[in-house]
C-alpha cells in the first residue's frame, strides 16, 4: 500500500502530464505483477463492488473522529471528497503499511460478505494504522470512486513504456471485461490469445474540435463529411454467433437494447461496427432527451421499447470477415460498410447507415452544417478519406465541427461547492430565467445547471461574491441574491415534463459573465422556448 | 445608558469597540485609539490616530504603515483608560503578535487576533489567558484540520529541497511575506544550500532580523544569475507564482506552505508542485484546547468557519457561543479560498518605509501619556 499511496501522492502532486507519466512508469517498473494488474484495474475504473455503504463509512469514521454527524457533513461539503474528509478528520499518524495493494484488494473483496461488526473493526484498525495518503487511498478503494486526474490514456502510455509493449495494443487488451482478481499480468498484457478477444471491442477513435478555419484543412475533396449524431457512441460486435454492444464508456450494454439482438444472424460473424445509438421515434431521430429514458434502465419493458425505440447509425467498419481492418483507409472501410448494408434486406434490423457526404467546397460543407440542428445532429464530422481508424483522441485525420451553441442570458440563483480541484470553492451554479405569473408580476424559474466555462480567476471572484450574498443554506446548496447575469450556451433544447421550466437543455455551460447586464435584462422562459425548432 | 449593561466589547462597523475606554481592537476603519494585535494588513490598517501594540510589532507596522503614531508595550504590561485595563499576551501567530486582555470591574475579555498554540520557534509562544469571554478566530475551525508537529513538516521541506538540489533544480517556496516567510527561513537547513529571497520577503525579513536571529538570505536582483540559484531555495510571496520574475528561474519546482494545503484541491487549483501543511493558525484541537484552557463561559467566533465552529461549541460543548461579523480576512461565514488568510497583506508590503528608532521612542511616550 505504501508504494501505491506514494504513486497516488506523486500523481496528485503535479499538474504536469510528463511528471505523471514518469511517476506511473517508475511505479509499473517496480511493482509486483499482481499489484500492476490491480493498479491498472483501479485506474481504468474496474473496482470490486463497494463492501461498505457510505452511510456506515461516515458513521464509523465519525466514531474515530469523535465529532457529531452534522459536523462531519459540513466538513464534507467543504472538503468536497468523502474519502479525503474521512482521511482528514481521523486523528493523524505517520504510520505506514507495507502490505501489498493486492492483499488490501482481496481483503476488501472478502469484506463484502462479513458482518457489520467485522467491517467496522476492519476499517477502524486500518484507518488508525495508515498515514494520510494511505488512509485516503484505502478509503477511496472502499468507496469505489477513484478520480485522481489520470486518464486511462496516460496510464496506458506509462504501462507501454514500462513493459515495452505497443501503446495501442495495450489499449486494446485493456478494453472490455476482465477480472483483476483472476487474470494474471502475463495473460492481461503480455500474452497473445485470440480466445480472449471474443467480446473485446477496439479502442474508439475520438476527434478533436476543429481549430481555426475549416478551409485550412486543404482541399475539400480529400475529406468526407458525416453528421455528428447526438446519442451514445457504440461498437457492435458480431463474432461466433454472439452479439456484444459496448458503449464508449466501455460498458457492455447489449442487454439494455433488445432491439439490436436481431443483428446476430443477419450481420455475418467477424464484423465490428462503430456507430451511434439514437432514439428513433415515428421514423425520426429524436433528441438526446428522448434517449434519457433508456440510459440507465437495465430491463426494458415492452411499452418503453415501443414508445422509445432506438437505432444504431453506423459510422465505420472496424472488423470484417474476422479481420482487423482499422489500418485500411477510411473510404475503403466505408465501401465495405456500404456493401454490407446492400446485403441486408431493407428495414430488417434497426441499423442505419450514417450518410457519408462528399462535397466539392468548404462553402457547401458549411451549408450542410447549417442543417444540423434541424436534423438533430450536433454538427459535422470531417474525416480524411485515407485516414486509418486510430486509437483514442488524436489530431489530424478526424475533426468535429459542431454548430454554434444556442445562447441565453440567465440569472445565478443557487450555488454549490465543487469537487476535486474545485473543492471548497462555489463553482456549481444553477441559473434561472424570467417567467410571467398570473398576477402580471415576473418570477425567476430555474432552468439549468452549469459547472464550466469560467476561468479560475472568475470562479474565485464569483465564489467570493457568493459568500457575501448568501440568502439561505440548504445543506451544501446556497441560494444567492439574484444579481449576477451570465450568458449560458447549450447544444440542444427540447420540451420536458421533468423540468420545472418545462424545457430541457443539452450540455449547458457558461459562456461569459455579463457584467454589463442587470437581472431585469436577463431572458425569459418564453425566449428559451422560442429556440426550440 | 449605563455602560455596565452593555457588553464590555461590541462589534460595530469600525471594529471591536470598547465604549467605556473609547478604544478599538484591530479596527478596519479609521478610529482614534487602536490596539493592534499583529502586523498583517487585515488587522493593522492605515489611518488611525493612535496605535498601541507590542514593542516587537512596532517596527513591523511602521514598515508597513509608515510614520504612524504608535506606542509599544511589553507582554503583561497593563495600561488603563477610564477604568478599563488593557494588557497584551503572546499569541504565537507571528513575531510580535498578541492577544488583548480587557478587564473592567472584575470582568475579563480576551481577543485573540490570530493565534496558534504550537511553538514555531520564532514567535513568542502562545500563552493561555484566563477570561470570561473569549473572542477567537477560527480560520481553520473544522475537524478536517489537524496539523502535524512543525518539526516534521520542516523535515519534509528540507528533504524536498535536498531532492530538488540533487536534480539540479531551484526550489521555490511560497509563504506570505510577514511571518510565514521568516518561519521558513529560520527552519531551512542551510547545510543544503543558500537561501535567496524575493524583494518583498527580503524587505520584511530585514525588519524581523532586528527582533530574532535568522540565517543569511540573499536578495534576488537583476544581477543574480540563473546558475547561482540552481539547487538553492527561493522564498517568495504567493503572488509571485506564475509571474515573469519566477519564469526566469527555470528549471524550478514550486511549493506552498499553508494550512490550506491540507486540502488536495487547494494545491491542484493553484498548480503548485508541492503543498506543505504549515499554518500560523490553530488547528481544530488547537482551538478547542485553548478555549477550554481559558476557562471562559462565552465564546465569540470571528473570521473563519465561524458558524460551524460556534454551533459545535454550543451544541456539543455547552458554551454560550456565537459568531460575530468582522472584516478580517475571510470574514464571510466560511472562509473561501479567495482570501488565503494573510496573503492579501503582500500587496501592501511592496513599498517599504524607513523607520527611525528615535521617532519611535518619542511617540510611544506621547501615546502612553495620552492613555493613562
Amino acid at each position: 500500500m505504501k508504494n501505491f499511496a506514494n504513486l497516488i501522492k506523486a500523481l496528485d502532486s503535479s499538474n504536469k502530464t510528463s511528471v505523471k507519466v514518469d511517476a506511473l512508469t517508475e511505479y509499473f517498473r517496480h511493482a509486483s505483477d499482481e499489484d500492476k494488474v490491480w493498479t491498472i484495474a483501479i485506474l481504468s475504473h474496474r473496482r470490486p463492488p463497494r463492501p461498505v455503504n457510505t452511510t456506515l463509512l461516515r458513521l464509523w469514521a465519525n466514531e474515530l473522529a469523535n465529532i457529531p454527524l452534522w459536523l462531519f457533513e459540513e466538513s464534507y461539503h467543504i472538503v468536497g471528497d468523502l474519502a479525503e474528509t474521512i482521511a482528514l478528520v481521523i486523528p493523524v499518524t505517520r504510520e505506514h503499511s507495507d502490505k501489498p495493494l493486492t492483499e488490501y484488494m482481496r481483503e476488501m473483496i472478502s469484506l463484502k460478505k462479513k458482518s457489520d461488526e467485522e467491517k467496522r473493526a476492519y476499517l477502524h484498525e486500518n484507518w488508525l494504522a495508515l498515514n494520510f495518503y494511505e488512509r485516503l487511498v484505502f478509503t477511496k478503494l472502499i468507496t469505489g470512486s477513484f478520480r485522481i486526474g489520470v486518464s486511462q490514456k496516460l496510464m496506458t502510455r506509462a504501462l507501454s513504456k514500462a513493459v515495452e509493449v505497443d501503446e495501442d495494443l495495450i489499449a486494446h487488451k485493456l478494453m472490455g471485461e476482465w477480472n483483476p482478481d483472476t487474470v494474471s499480468f502475463q495473460e492481461l498484457i503480455l500474452e497473445e490469445k485470440s480466445s480472449d478477444f471474443l467480446s473485446k471491442p477496439y479502442p474508439f477513435y475520438l476527434a478533436y474540435a476543429i481549430e481555426g478555419n475549416v478551409s485550412d484543412l486543404g482541399n475539400a475533396q480529400d475529406w468526407s463529411i458525416e453528421h455528428k449524431w447526438d446519442g451514445i457512441r457504440s461498437q457492435s460486435i458480431i463474432r461466433d454467433g454472439h452479439l456484444f454492444i459496448w458503449s464508449r464508456g466501455e460498458e457492455l450494454v447489449t442487454d439494455k437494447y433488445p432491439e439490436f439482438h436481431s443483428f446476430a444472424g443477419i450481420i455475418p460473424d467477424g464484423t465490428v461496427i462503430d456507430g451511434e445509438i439514437l432514439p428513433f421515434i415515428d421514423g425520426q431521430i429524436g433528441t438526446f432527451n428522448d434517449l434519457q429514458t433508456r440510459i440507465g434502465r437495465k430491463t426494458v419493458s415492452a411499452s418503453i421499447l415501443k414508445s422509445n425505440p432506438c437505432i444504431i447509425k453506423a459510422y465505420d467498419l472496424l472488423e470484417w470477415q474476422g479481420e482487423d481492418i482499422r489500418t485500411k483507409p477510411y473510404q475503403e472501410r466505408r465501401k465495405l460498410l456500404e456493401d454490407l448494408f446492400s446485403d441486408i434486406p431493407h428495414g430488417a434490423i434497426p441499423l442505419h447507415l450514417s450518410e457519408r457526404i462528399t462535397l466539392n467546397s468548404w462553402e457547401e460543407v458549411s451549408s450542410e452544417r447549417d442543417r444540423a440542428r434541424e436534423l438533430h445532429s450536433e454538427g459535422l464530422m470531417i474525416k480524411r478519406n485515407d485516414s486509418p481508424y486510430q486509437v483514442g483522441r488524436k489530431k489530424g485525420d478526424w475533426w468535429k465541427w459542431k454548430i454554434e451553441p444556442l445562447v441565453i442570458d440567465a440569472v445565478l440563483t443557487y450555488a454549490m461547492r465543487g469537487h476535486g480541484r474545485r473543492s471548497n470553492l462555489f463553482t456549481d451554479y444553477t441559473f434561472a430565467l424570467w417567467q410571467d405569473k398570473p398576477d402580471g408580476e415576473r418570477e425567476l424559474v430555474t432552468f439549468a445547471k452549469a459547472y464550466s466555462g469560467l476561468t479560475d480567476a472568475e470562479f474565485r471572484k464569483v465564489d467570493n461574491w457568493i459568500q457575501k450574498n448568501t440568502l439561505e443554506r440548504f445543506g451544501p446548496v446556497r441560494s444567492v441574491t439574484p444579481e449576477l447575469v451570465f450568458e449560458i450556451g447549450f447544444e440542444g433544447i427540447s420540451l420536458s415534463k421533468r423540468h420545472k421550466s418545462g424545457v430541457a437543455t443539452r450540455f449547458p455551460r457558461i459562456l461569459r459573465w455579463r457584467h454589463d447586464k442587470k437581472i431585469g435584462e436577463a431572458n425569459s422562459i418564453d425566449d428559451l422556448k422560442a429556440l426550440i425548432c | 445608558m449605563s455602560p455596565t449593561k452593555k457588553p464590555l466589547l461590541c462589534f460595530n462597523d469600525r471594529g471591536i469597540f470598547c465604549e467605556v475606554a473609547n478604544v478599538y481592537l484591530d479596527p478596519w476603519r479609521p478610529v482614534e485609539n487602536a490596539i493592534i494585535t499583529h502586523g498583517h494588513s487585515d488587522h493593522s490598517r492605515w489611518g488611525h490616530k493612535n496605535y498601541i501594540t507590542h514593542r516587537q510589532n512596532v517596527p513591523i507596522i511602521k514598515h508597513r504603515l509608515g510614520n504612524i503614531n504608535v506606542a509599544g508595550v511589553e507582554w503583561g504590561e497593563t495600561f488603563s483608560v477610564n477604568g478599563v485595563t488593557f494588557s497584551l499576551f503572546p499569541a504565537g501567530h507571528i513575531v510580535g503578535s498578541s492577544q488583548v486582555k480587557v478587564e473592567y470591574k472584575g470582568e475579563v475579555w480576551v481577543f485573540t487576533g490570530d493565534y496558534k498554540t504550537q511553538d514555531d520557534g520564532i514567535s513568542t509562544p502562545y500563552e493561555v489567558v484566563k477570561c470570561h469571554t473569549f473572542i477567537t478566530e477560527c480560520t481553520f475551525g473544522l475537524p478536517a484540520f489537524n496539523w502535524l508537529p512543525q518539526d516534521e513538516v520542516f523535515e519534509d521541506v528540507n528533504n524536498w529541497w535536498a531532492e530538488n538540489r540533487a536534480e539540479k533544480k531551484t526550489s521555490v517556496i511560497f509563504g506570505y511575506t510577514l511571518g510565514k516567510a521568516q518561519n521558513i527561513i529560520r527552519h531551512l537547513d542551510t547545510s543544503i544550500g543558500k537561501i535567496y529571497t524575493h524583494g518583498a520577503v527580503e524587505n520584511m525579513t530585514q525588519v524581523v532580523r532586528q527582533l530574532v536571529d535568522l540565517p543569511p538570505t540573499e536578495l534576488i536582483t537583476r544581477d543574480t544569475r540563473k546558475e547561482d540559484l540552481l539547487g538553492n531555495v527561493v522564498v517568495a510571496p504567493p503572488s509571485a507564482h506564475g509571474s515573469v520574475w519566477l519564469r526566469k528561474m527555470a528549471p524550478f519546482v514550486t511549493a506552498t506552505a499553508s494550512g490550506w494545503m491540507a486540502f488536495r484541491g487547494a494545491r491542484a487549483r493553484r498548480a503548485i508542485d508541492k503543498g506543505f501543511v504549515l499554518s500560523d493558525h490553530c488547528d481544530w484541537y488547537g482551538l478547542l484546547d485553548s478555549i477550554k484552557a481559558t476557562g471562559c463561559e462565552k465564546v465569540i467566533a470571528t473570521h473563519g468557519y465561524s458558524d460551524i465552529f460556534s454551533r459545535y461549541l454550543r451544541e456539543e460543548l455547552g458554551y454560550d457561543a456565537r459568531t460575530a461579523k468582522t472584516q478580517y480576512e475571510g470574514e464571510s461565514a466560511e472562509m473561501g479560498t479567495s482570501h488565503e488568510g494573510d496573503e492579501a497583506s503582500e500587496k501592501e508590503l511592496e513599498n517599504a518605509n524607513e523607520i527611525s528608532v528615535d521617532d519611535n521612542v518619542k511617540l510611544e511616550k506621547s501615546i502612553r501619556t495620552l492613555l493613562t
